[in-house]
């Protein structure tokens, strides 16, 4: 590549442009980054990041199963990734009655179980489809090249449906996050959120894949997310953080693997892993210098007012 | 409204042989709730008659009469395992009623559930949880709609008048130096407070609070005993608590509900709290003494070995 990477920002994004394929690797990564800050915010907030990266995993069989039967892989991917969000739903444990406050203890044994199964389903497909070997690193590891306008379009209508979703589930599917006893108690029907939740993050993690690929999800599902979380505990700003975190990585990431022959999984990898180190430090420096002592006694006073007649 | 008075003078009386009306899980004789005249089952906030309740195929208790009525402050007790909480699910309907008949607010359990605050029995929210105190309480407003809240005009109104019962709840509760931080830094007593102050958002008709005292020190647990009797008897909510140390809560008890073996016994506090009937219901020796105030202690005998507790279960 001719071009260079240099400080002058209108001439990069110029450069950039200049090509149709990455213009759509922007739009496709663009929609796949507002989904996976979404969906991954409140996937962290469950708990439930071995399903997420189970979900991305289950993606690479699928899409080898769609490519080896001559289908669009984007079939493969989401797909499996809903099935796979099924399946893991039906799990027993995953929901389980009187869950930990605060989060869910998953059944990471069966859930690894069936990663470990997706993984090899994918190999036997690669095996079966010879001459596939060369598309094996994209499936894994994610390539920018050969987004098609069409991929584009299946990725924005997932992407917008899965968004929809999510705020529609939006209040009960906190609730029942943060306090699934007293959620079920005021007639959240917990079960069906959380499987429509497992769903949704199907869908993220199979469209994330087809960018990041099947073995990089978590760079844009939960280091953004991770990163968010620890920089503020408002729901809203979080979510908010999270969506703009993850999109700034995957623009970052798609500029560095243009002007540099090292793939994007790599590239959005390592800035999503900076980033939750510096989110990391933030945190921690905070905390210490948070730690004033903590004056207890007006909430005494406060009660004892109010309460005596 | 609050008919404590009422209740206390002409209510309850279940006579002084309460071993009569524990009942075993064969339950050959059923108590009658009391009633009091033109009341019927669904003027009651909590009614059961004849109530049992199965869970993984065991009977935990069954024979369960009780009443409890508008601005009530109830005390479940009971020996560890002995279905306590098990009777709260079943008032919201989390657990089945396999046998006799039971209503809530006027209806079946679990139809008016959005009038119950409920406060489950607790474990600790773990330090990573990074939401705020008041995200919590304002989940207990609304949690339950679908969609998220949108601060857009023709929804203005109510998400002002949201944030504003969210403050209230959260001085009553005396939360304001801590509905701030992530929830799960706060200390045990702290979230306890803050999961009060959600069960109290929605302005409930009833509350169920399982061991709310748990994890609170001695002066905490006399205030919150004192805040959930004042939102009691000025709101005429009703309230049932679940507790094992019964003496912050003793003044203000209008009836008592103890599960024991496989039935319950309901009664106003100064028939059940005696040393007679608790020494025979916890099947260990009890005393009840008083102070100089004249206010009932009661004191268990901490010396006796553990085997000589009784064991609840029965095969069923
Ligand atoms: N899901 C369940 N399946 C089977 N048995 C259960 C289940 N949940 C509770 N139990 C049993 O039901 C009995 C009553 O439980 P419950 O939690 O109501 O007791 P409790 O009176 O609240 O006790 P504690 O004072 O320890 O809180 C216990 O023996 C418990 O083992
Ligand atoms: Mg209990």
């Amino acid at each position: 590549m001719t071009a260079g990477l240099n400080w002058n920002l209108v001439d990069v994004i110029r450069q950039l442009l200049s090509f149709h394929f990455m213009v759509n690797a922007l739009r496709a990564g663009t929609i796949v980054a507002v989904v996976a800050g979404a969906i991954g915010y409140l996937m962290v907030l469950r708990r439930q990041s071995f399903a997420g990266h189970t979900l991305a995993v289950i993606g690479f069989p699928g899409a080898a199963g769609a490519t080896w039967l001559g289908l669009d892989a984007a079939f493969g991917y989401f797909g499996f990734c809903v099935a796979g969000a099924l399946i893991i739903s039906a799990l027993p444990g995953v929901d389980r009655r009187n869950a930990g406050l605060g989060g869910f203890s998953e059944e990471s044994a069966a859930i690894g179980t069936v990663q470990a199964f997706a993984l090899a389903c994918g190999f036997l497909f690669v095996g079966l489809y010879h001459g596939f070997l060369n598309g094996l690193n994209n499936l894994l590891f994610g390539t920018i090249i050969g987004i098609t306008d069409q991929q584009v379009l299946v990725l924005l209508i997932a992407g917008t449906g899965c968004l929809v979703a999510l705020v529609a589930l939006g209040r009960p599917l906190l609730f029942s996050t943060i306090d699934p006893d007293v959620a079920r108690a005021r007639g959240v029907p917990t079960r069906l959120v959380s499987t429509a939740f497992l769903v949704l993050l199907g869908i993220a993690a199979g469209g994330t894949s087809q960018i990041t690929g099947s073995l990089l999800v978590f760079a844009l599902l939960v280091a953004p997310a991770a990163a968010a979380t620890r920089l503020t505990a408002q729901p809203a700003v979080g979510l908010a953080l999270s969506i703009a975190l993850a999109v700034l990585i995957t623009w970052m990431g798609e500029t560095f693997a243009f002007f540099s022959p090292y793939p994007i999984g790599f590239w959005v990898t390592t800035l999503g892993f900076a980033i939750f180190l510096l989110a990391t430090a933030y945190r921690g420096i905070t905390d210490r210098a948070g730690r004033h002592p903590t004056i207890p006694s007006p909430p005494q006073r406060a009660l004892s007012e109010s309460t005596t007649r | 409204m609050n008919r404590r008075g009422s209740d206390v003078a002409t209510g309850t009386a279940p006579g002084p042989d309460l071993a009569g009306v524990i009942h075993t899980a064969a339950g050959d004789s059923v108590a009658q709730p009391s009633h009091g005249e033109g009341m019927g089952p669904d003027r009651e906030v909590v009614w059961l008659s004849g109530a049992a309740a199965r869970l993984g195929g065991q009977t935990i208790w069954s024979d369960v009469s009780l009443t409890v009525r508008p601005g009530q402050f109830v005390a479940i007790l009971g020996p560890n395992g002995v279905g306590k909480s098990t009777l709260l699910k079943a008032i919201l309907g989390l657990v089945p009623i396999t046998a006799g008949q039971a209503r809530v607010l006027g209806a079946k359990p679990k139809v008016r559930n959005a009038a119950i605050g409920y406060l489950p029995q607790r474990r600790a929210f773990d330090p990573g949880v990074r939401i705020r105190g008041v995200d919590i309480i304002r989940l207990g407003w609304d949690g339950d709609r679908w969609g998220v809240p949108l601060p857009t005009l023709p929804w203005a109104h109510r998400s002002r008048a949201a944030r504003q019962r969210v403050r209230e709840v959260i001085a009553l509760v005396g939360a304001q130096s801590y509905a701030h931080r992530p929830v799960g830094q706060c200390s045990g007593g702290e979230q306890q407070r803050l999961l009060i102050a959600q069960a109290l958002v929605r302005r409930p008709e009833l509350l169920l609070l399982d061991e709310p005292l748990d994890s609170l020190d001695v002066t905490s647990q006399a205030s919150v005993s004192a805040l959930i009797q004042s939102v009691c008897r000025c709101e005429g909510v009703a309230v049932m608590l679940v507790a094992h140390d019964i003496n912050p809560i003793l003044p203000y008890l209008d009836q008592v509900i103890f599960l024991a073996g496989h039935g319950a016994v309901m009664g106003p506090p100064e028939q059940i709290i005696t040393a007679e009937t608790l020494t025979m219901l916890y099947g260990t020796p009890i005393d009840v003494l008083r102070d100089h105030a004249g206010r009932l202690v009661v004191v268990g005998h901490q010396d006796l070995p553990f085997q000589q507790l009784p064991r609840p279960r029965h095969e069923p």
